[in-house]
């Protein structure tokens, strides 16, 4: 029997080491697909109408009209900050959260521009950036790109997370014949690639990634330290 | 020929001696532990959660970093499979398998060189440090620590 004992533990340890895996992993992949418009009735309720056109039209140009870059705030801003994000990265949404904050207080001075970095590792970062990308067509980039943070938690989860997409561009106001074709266009896709890879050749290689002033933001990313990064990029805009 | 047979059997499953019982028990548990977190790892990894990080976008810049995969398949996963080969060496270590002792010492020394390359990762290529990875680290430095001072000597 003791000869045997040591080839049973190995295997019992196997064995639960892999049912416990297995459990683990079909836990976490369990769809709780949660309702998505009490949260976006919510949402709609509390933004100012104007951010939501009621002209949901599409554009004339059927050339997506999507830009390489997203930019939110004041062209001749002394500091931009890039971010370079993952739709379905935590931390990302975490330091969304801060950007928007650190956006009104720094109101005019600061700028941001979000470049799309989906992670392999994140099974529906790319959908996600895509719907992004389809909002952006018809000029609700910035929308979608809020909305896909700030419910990150129910889409995530989701095994088919495109009813939630959808759901958001409807209470955007969007067309949804044409976003649904965006979200399934070659040209769109190609251009995250792209900019995934611009990422990559400046050394991206997480998410997120920020440069202020086209410096890269090292360490970590709490208020206290990204405003002292934007004051000294400030200080040092006032120096030259 | 009997009697170098009986010699062969003797060698394979010897009786072991108290230190190397207590030395393979060790690393056994040390293992055991690694595993649960490379194996906790490779899930949260597989199904893109790395909520696991909890406010530290730090160890969320690890985990989803390019660093945390080859190809399709989990870093950790690599770790799950390193922390097995060794619980299941110092399993039969503590049960009299002498030769068992090779393939610990050499599976040790590969972990321990692959996490310095991860540690020189986290602190001067990513910038930031996962807890989970770290505790890895720590795991990997006692297994070696316990190796050596369990070395037999001649």
């Amino acid at each position: 029997m003791r000869r045997f004992l040591p080839v049973l533990i190995i295997l019992a340890v196997a064995i639960v080491t892999a049912a416990t895996a297995a459990w683990f992993y079909h836990e976490k992949m369990r769809p709780d697909a949660p309702k998505p418009s009490p949260a976006l009735a919510t949402d709609s309720a509390t933004k100012p109408s104007s951010t939501i056109p009621p002209d949901i039209a599409a554009p004339a140009d059927p050339v997506p009209a999507v830009d390489s870059l997203h930019v939110r705030g004041a062209a001749g801003a002394p500091v931009t900050l890039e971010v370079y994000g993952d739709f379905q990265c935590p931390s990302c949404a975490k330091t969304t959260e801060i950007i928007a904050d650190l956006e009104k207080s720094y109101g005019s001075k600061l700028r941001v521009v979000f470049h799309e970095f989906p992670l392999a590792m994140h099974a529906h970062a790319l959908e996600a950036a895509m719907a992004a990308e389809a909002a952006g067509v018809q000029g609700h980039f910035w929308e979608m790109h809020d909305a896909l943070y700030k419910y990150q938690d129910v889409w995530s989860k989701a095994s088919n997370p495109g009813r939630f997409f959808a759901a958001y561009a409807e209470t955007m106001g969007l067309n949804p014949a044409q976003f649904q074709a965006d979200l399934q266009s070659v040209q769109i896709n190609s251009q995250i690639k792209t900019q995934g890879d611009a990422g990559v050749a400046r050394g991206v290689r997480n998410t997120p990634t920020l440069f202020i002033n086209r410096e890269e933001v090292k360490g970590i990313f709490d208020p206290v330290s990204m405003r002292s990064a934007i004051d000294a990029a400030l200080a040092g805009k006032k120096g030259t | 020929m009997v009697t170098r047979r009986a010699q062969g059997k003797s060698k394979a499953a010897r009786k072991p001696g108290r230190g190397q019982t207590i030395a393979g028990a060790i690393m056994a548990v040390i293992a055991l532990c690694g595993l649960t977190d490379a194996t906790f790892l490779t899930v949260m990894h597989l199904t893109g959660d790395d909520s696991v990080c909890g406010p530290s976008a730090g160890c969320s810049k690890v985990l989803s970093s390019v660093y945390a995969s080859v190809g399709k398949v989990p870093t950790a996963a690599f770790g799950m499979v390193a922390y097995f080969v060794v619980f299941s060496a110092a399993v039969c270590l503590a049960f009299g398998y002498a030769k068992a002792r090779t393939v610990l010492n050499g599976v040790v020394a590969v972990m321990f060189l692959a996490t310095l390359g991860f540690l020189y990762l986290q602190a001067f290529v990513i910038h930031a440090f996962c807890p989970f990875c770290l505790l890895s680290a720590a795991l990997t430095f006692l297994l070696a620590g316990t190796a050596l001072a369990s070395w037999p000597s001649r």
